[in-house]
C-alpha cells in the first residue's frame, strides 16, 4: 500500500490542526511533518501547547479541526506502532504494582490483553527495565522509587511497547545529569534502529546536540525543519517572544561559541 | 448448643439448605473481594456505597409494582432487577450532579445516598400498608438475613457471584491498566469508557447479588475490607486480587455459619465483623505494612544505633583520657556527647547491660566495658574510622562531613560493602589496615 519508496513517509504529519479546551484555541492551524525517523524536538515556552499537540495526535483530546497521519495512516490503523510517555504520569503511586509490573503493562498491546504474559514477554519487560538501568529495582513497589527512577520506569514501559514512533513529553524533567545521558543513549539507540522519537524538550542549550529536527511551537507552528536551519535566534525569539539576549546566549552556547560552555 | 451448630454450619453439615446458604455467602464474598480490588483502586468505593443505598427505592418500587400487576412480589429476580435499576440511576445521578460543577463530588454522593435511601424508606412504609406487605421481609434487604434464604435464592447468589468473578478474571489486565494509568490505557487503544462501564456493571452485579444475604447497608463493606486487608499483605495486584477474593470468601463462609447457628443475628453484620477482624489481624501482623513489624523494625534500629554510639563513645572517651579499654567511664559523658536525654541513656545502658557489653563500675554513675564489650567496641570504632578514611581519601570529602556521613550509614552497612571498604583500605594503606583500631581521622570531631 505504501510503496512510495522515493518519498519517505513522514512518521508524523499534521495539517491544519486546531485544538481548544474552552473558548480560546490552544493550538491554531498547526501544520508539521517530521522525517520518517530520527530524534525530533518540540520546543516552546510553558503553555505553548506542546503537550496538547501530542495528546491531539494520540486522540487523547478532541480536535476542532485538522488531520493527523502517522506513517501516512490514521492513528487507529497504526496504534500498535505508537508509544507515549506522558509529561507527568498522573498515576496512583500507592498502586499495588512493582516496577516490573508497570513495565509489563507495555507488553499487553503486543501480547494481547486477555491472557497472562508468557515468559518471552516477561523477559522483554525485564530487558526494557534493564535498559534504563533499573534491573535491581524490578520488584520495588512503584511508589517507593525516587522521582527520577519513576520517570525511568515509565520510559521503560514505553520502550517495552517496541513502537516505531514515540511521543515523549519531557523525559528529562527532574532527572540528574547521569540519567539524562543514559536516556539520550537510549533515544539514540532507537533512532539508529530507524525509529522516530518526538521529544518535548525545554533545555535550549542541549537541544541542538540531542536532536536532528525541531518544531518551534507557540500556539502556532513557528518554524520547523532540520536543527541547523530552524533553530535560529530569530525563530526562537518569535517562539518565546522577546528575551532576545538570553536566547542568543543559549544558541551561542549550543553552537559551542567561546565564553559559553556547551553541555551534554 | 450454639457452638455445636456453628461448627456444624462451618463444616456444611447443618443440613442441605444451610450448606447452600453458607456456600452462597462464601461465593458472594469471593466475588465482592475480587471486584472490590478494582472498585477500590479506581477510587469508586464511595460510589459503590451510594449505589448500594440507592437499591432500596428500586426494591420497594418493584414490590409495589408487582403487587399492582398481580405478579409475585417476592420474586427475588424481580426485586433485584428493581434494585439494580435504581442503583444504576443513583450512580448516574452522582455523575450528572458532579458534572454540573455546582456541587462537589463528595457532596453529590452524600446527596444521592441520603435521597435514595430516604425515598426507599418512604416506599417501604407504603409496602407495609399493602395487603401483601405485612410479612414482606423486605427489611432483610437492609441488614441481610442469609439464614432465611431459600435454596434457589442461594443458588442465584452463587450463580451471580461466579459470573462476576469470571468477568473480573477475564478483564483482569485491562482493568489493572485502567485503574493504574487511564491515560496510558487510552493511548494503547483500550476502550476506556466501555471498561469503566463494565467495572460499574460488575460493581452493581455484586451489589444486587449480595442484597438479600448481606443487606444494602453493608454490602460495600465486603468490597472494601477484603481488598484493603489484602493490600496490607502484598505490593502486587496479581497477589492482592486472589488474596482479597479468599479473604472475602472466608468472611462470607464464617459469617454465614454464625448466622445459621443463631438466626437472630443479621448476616451482613456478622460477615462484616469477621472481615474487620481479619483486617485487624493483617494490620497488626503484616510483615511489610503491619504495626508490629514497623515497631519492631524501629526498635531494632534504635537499639543498634544506641549500642554503637554508646560503645564508640566509651572507646573514644577512654582513648582521649589515655586510659585502658577496661577502665571506668562516666555515663554522663557519653550521654552529653550524643545529646541523650536521661531516659534515652537509661534505656541504652540497660539494653547494653542486658547484652553483657557493659557492667557498672565501683564508682556510682560509671560503667566499664566487659571483655565482650571491648571486642564489640573495637569493631564499631574500626568500622567508623575505616569509613571516615574511605570517605576522606577515596571520596574527597572534608573530614567533618565524612564523620557525619560515616555516622549516618555505618549502622546499616551491608556486609559486602563493608568487606569492599576493608579491601580498599588494605591496598591503600596496609599499615593502618593492620591496626585493630585505626587512629581518628585528623580534623574530625573527637
Ligand atoms: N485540561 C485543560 N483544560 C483547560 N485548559 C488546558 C488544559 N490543559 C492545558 N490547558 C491550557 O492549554 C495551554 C497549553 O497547555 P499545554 O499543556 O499543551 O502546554 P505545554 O506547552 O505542554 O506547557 P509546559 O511546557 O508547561 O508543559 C495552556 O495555556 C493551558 O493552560
Ligand atoms: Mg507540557
Amino acid at each position: 500500500m505504501n510503496n512510495t519508496a522515493a518519498l519517505p513517509i513522514p512518521a508524523l504529519s499534521v495539517r491544519h490542526l486546531t485544538v481548544a479546551y474552552r473558548e480560546a484555541p490552544v493550538l491554531w492551524e498547526v501544520g508539521w511533518a517530521t522525517p520518517s525517523s530520527g530524534l525530533v524536538a518540540i520546543v516552546g515556552p510553558n503553555g505553548a501547547g506542546k503537550s496538547t499537540l501530542i495528546k491531539a495526535c494520540l486522540d487523547l483530546v478532541p480536535r476542532l479541526s485538522g488531520e493527523v497521519r502517522i506513517f501516512g495512516q490514521p492513528l487507529a490503523a497504526v496504534r500498535r506502532r505508537v508509544g507515549y510517555l506522558p509529561q507527568r504520569a498522573s498515576v496512583d503511586w500507592d498502586f499495588p504494582a512493582t516496577a516490573l509490573d508497570v513495565v509489563s503493562m507495555g507488553r499487553y498491546p503486543r501480547a494481547g490483553w486477555l491472557r497472562p504474559l508468557g515468559r518471552f514477554q516477561r523477559e522483554a519487560a525485564r530487558a526494557a527495565l534493564a535498559e534504563v538501568g533499573l534491573a535491581d529495582f524490578a520488584s520495588r513497589q512503584i511508589g517507593q522509587l525516587s522521582g527520577g527512577q519513576q520517570q525511568r520506569v515509565f520510559l521503560a514501559r514505553a520502550l517495552a511497547l517496541e513502537a516505531d514512533l514515540y511521543f515523549m513529553d519531557e523525559p528529562f524533567a527532574g532527572v540528574d545529569a547521569a540519567t539524562e545521558k543514559a536516556i539520550v543513549t537510549v533515544l539514540r539507540r532507537l533512532a539508529d534502529q530507524g525509529k522516530a522519537v518526538i521529544v518535548v524538550h525545554h533545555d535550549l542549550a542541549t537541544a541542538p546536540h540531542y536532536f536532528d529536527h525541531v518544531l518551534l511551537l507557540n500556539l502556532r507552528a513557528i518554524a520547523s525543519g532540520p536543527m541547523s536551519s530552524a533553530f535560529t535566534p530569530d525563530n526562537l525569539a518569535r517562539a518565546y517572544g522577546g528575551r532576545l539576549s538570553l536566547l542568543d546566549q543559549a544558541v551561542a552556547a549550543a553552537a559551542g561559541a567561546p565564553g559559553a560552555a556547551p553541555r551534554g | 448448643m450454639m457452638n455445636a451448630d456453628f461448627f456444624a454450619a462451618l463444616t456444611l453439615s447443618l443440613g442441605h439448605n444451610a450448606a447452600v446458604v453458607v456456600l452462597g455467602c462464601a461465593a458472594f464474598g469471593l466475588a465482592a473481594g475480587l471486584v472490590g480490588c478494582f472498585v477500590l483502586l479506581r477510587g469508586r468505593a464511595l460510589i459503590a456505597d451510594v449505589a448500594a443505598h440507592a437499591t432500596l427505592p428500586g426494591v420497594a418500587a418493584a414490590f409495589i409494582g408487582a403487587t399492582a400487576l398481580g405478579l409475585d412480589p417476592r420474586n427475588l429476580w424481580l426485586l433485584m432487577a428493581g434494585g439494580a435499576l435504581s442503583a444504576a440511576l443513583g450512580a448516574l445521578a452522582v455523575r450528572a450532579a458532579a458534572a454540573t460543577r455546582r456541587v462537589r463530588d463528595d457532596a453529590a454522593m452524600a446527596l444521592v445516598l441520603s435521597a435514595g435511601f430516604g425515598l426507599g424508606v418512604v416506599l417501604m412504609s407504603v409496602v407495609q400498608s399493602l395487603p401483601t406487605g405485612g410479612q414482606a421481609g423486605l427489611s432483610h434487604f437492609i441488614l441481610g438475613q442469609a439464614a432465611g434464604l431459600a435454596e434457589v435464592e442461594a443458588q442465584t447468589l452463587i450463580g451471580l457471584a461466579l459470573v462476576a468473578s469470571v468477568i473480573a478474571v477475564l478483564l483482569f489486565n485491562p482493568l489493572r491498566v485502567l485503574c493504574f494509568d487511564e491515560a496510558f490505557a487510552a493511548a494503547s487503544g483500550l476502550p476506556v469508557r466501555a471498561l469503566d462501564l463494565s467495572l460499574t456493571a460488575l460493581m452493581l452485579l455484586v451489589t444486587v447479588a449480595g442484597l438479600r444475604a448481606v443487606g444494602l447497608i453493608l454490602v460495600v463493606a465486603l468490597m472494601v475490607i477484603p481488598a484493603v486487608t489484602a493490600r496490607l499483605l502484598t505490593e502486587r495486584l496479581s497477589i492482592m486480587a486472589p488474596l482479597a477474593a479468599a479473604l472475602g470468601a472466608v468472611s462470607g463462609w464464617v459469617g454465614a455459619s454464625f448466622s445459621a447457628a443463631a438466626p437472630g443475628l443479621p448476616t451482613g453484620a456478622v460477615i462484616t465483623v469477621t472481615a474487620c477482624a481479619l483486617f485487624l489481624i493483617a494490620l497488626t501482623l503484616s510483615p511489610t505494612r503491619g504495626v508490629v513489624a514497623a515497631g519492631l523494625g524501629r526498635a531494632r534500629m534504635g537499639y543498634r544505633i544506641g549500642r554503637d554510639h554508646l560503645l564508640r563513645g566509651a572507646w573514644e572517651e577512654l582513648e582521649q583520657l589515655r586510659l585502658g579499654p577496661d577502665a571506668p567511664f562516666a555515663t554522663a559523658a557519653i550521654a552529653a556527647a550524643w545529646g541523650w536525654s536521661g531516659p534515652r541513656s537509661l534505656i541504652a545502658v540497660t539494653a547494653l547491660r542486658a547484652a553483657g557489653l557493659v557492667r557498672p563500675a565501683h564508682e556510682p554513675g560509671f560503667l566499664r566495658l566487659t571483655p565482650a564489650g571491648i571486642v564489640a567496641a573495637q569493631g564499631v570504632v574500626r568500622r567508623h574510622r575505616v569509613w571516615e578514611l574511605y570517605l576522606t581519601r577515596a571520596g574527597g570529602v572534608r573530614a567533618f562531613a565524612a564523620h557525619r556521613g560515616a555516622d549516618l550509614i555505618e549502622h546499616t552497612l551491608p556486609p559486602d560493602v563493608e568487606a569492599e571498604v576493608e579491601a580498599w583500605l588494605a591496598s591503600a594503606d596496609p599499615a593502618i589496615a593492620r591496626l585493630a583500631v585505626p587512629p581518628p581521622v585528623e580534623g574530625a570531631p573527637a
